[in-house]
């Protein structure tokens, strides 16, 4: 008789929160170790591995999205405050950002017009459907935020989410070998343009290099989330591509 | 405590934030603006600074955790991206790397501009 009682534990849990709680701290502390023992090796970043490993535990279960969201939805909620929470490493490095607010505030905006614009026109030239091309326009900006922006614009938020997320790793994992490339060696310009394109996973990323990097790459990602929530719907209004 | 007392001063900038932003209607999410109060205020009160160095070190530290519930958000729209996996990836991988380059090259030129013209004033 011991297998009726196990299925129900089973039904009980699958249905409560603890279940989406508990599966996303241990696919994530996992990953990190997984992470570490590779040494921080940029494809195996821990948001790539802890999703993979939850959503084949979700197939195999079959449990949807929305049981499982019903415990995430408590590590969603922290987004939140982490957000706010980056006014300290941003106010830690304030006498540094005085000194080079021009050229931050120049760069910071022509990164927010060609994230948004060069997202579209690649979608749009190689066919992709409008509603896809809207959910990418915010993509570089940090989750919270770019679901709110494609609300507004008439994107999917949650399609947005999963997009914002692939920006971040692909940013994270590209970021090293780009400035490698073009030559740039300056912590405090390398975290500018990982913030402004990779936001807060790039910002992760941004603190295991240096606490400088990640310090600009917390404030590049705030300033674009402001600027892309201000700009972006009167760009694309203006391109003709909505109508706000 | 000090932990306690700073995850208490992030969520109560995050209500003003999410209050200022629906009273005065800006399109801007409430955290962003919780974040430029809190990023005022510290200049008011830097001793808060301190006290709150833990509970966003702690946050900020596993930035990547809150990330998970989300990007499992994939699953949803699996349909939708095996039919347009081409076009939206290669949008993704171009625009993270134009977006990244445009930046840290208007960056960098902008520095070394202002450098030599500071040199040439000086």
């Amino acid at each position: 008789m011991a297998e009726p009682d196990l299925a129900h534990i089973w039904v009980y849990l699958s249905a409560s929160p603890l279940f989406g709680l508990t599966i996303t701290l241990i696919a994530y502390v996992l990953a990190h170790r997984l992470y570490i023992f590779s040494n921080f090796n940029p494809l195996l970043n821990p948001v790539v591995t802890s999703v993979i490993f939850i959503v084949t535990i979700l197939i195999f279960t079959d449990i949807s999205y929305y049981d499982y969201f019903d415990g995430g939805q408590f590590i969603h909620f922290l987004l939140g405050p982490a957000t706010v929470a980056l006014a300290i490493p941003l106010y830690r490095q304030f006498a540094k950002l005085k000194k080079i607010w021009i050229p931050v505030t120049i760069s910071l905006i022509c990164g927010v017009i060609m994230g948004a614009i060069s997202s579209i026109a690649i979608a749009w030239a190689l066919g992709a459907s409008y509603v896809s091309q809207l959910s990418l326009a915010p993509k570089s900006v940090t989750a919270p935020v770019a679901m709110g922006i494609s609300e507004s614009i008439g994107g999917i938020p949650s399609l947005t989410a999963v997009l914002v997320v692939t920006t971040g790793i692909l940013g994270a994992v590209l970021g090293s070998k780009l400035f490698e490339l073009l030559k740039i060696k300056d912590d405090s310009i390398k975290g500018i343009a990982m913030g402004v394109t990779a936001h807060g996973i790039g910002t992760a990323r941004a603190f295991q290099v240096s606490p400088e990097m990640g310090a600009f790459s917390g404030l590049a990602m705030a300033l674009s989330a402001f600027a892309t929530a201000i700009l972006l719907p009167w760009l694309l209004d203006l391109i003709g591509f909505i109508k706000i | 405590m000090t932990f306690l007392n700073g995850i208490t001063i992030l969520l109560i900038f995050q209500l003003i934030g999410e209050i200022s932003v629906l009273l005065l209607k800006i399109p801007v999410p409430g955290p962003v603006v919780g974040m430029m109060l809190l990023f005022m205020c510290l200049f008011i009160r830097d001793s808060y600074s301190d006290s709150m160095e833990p509970v966003s070190t702690s946050l900020l530290n596993h930035l990547s955790l809150l990330f998970v519930p989300a990007g499992v958000g994939i699953m949803v729209h699996y349909e939708r991206i095996v039919d347009e996996w081409m076009s939206i990836g290669i949008a993704l991988v171009l625009s993270t790397i134009l977006t990244m380059a445009a930046t840290a090259g208007i960056m960098l030129l902008l520095q070394k501009i202002l450098v030599r013209r500071g040199r040439d004033n000086g």
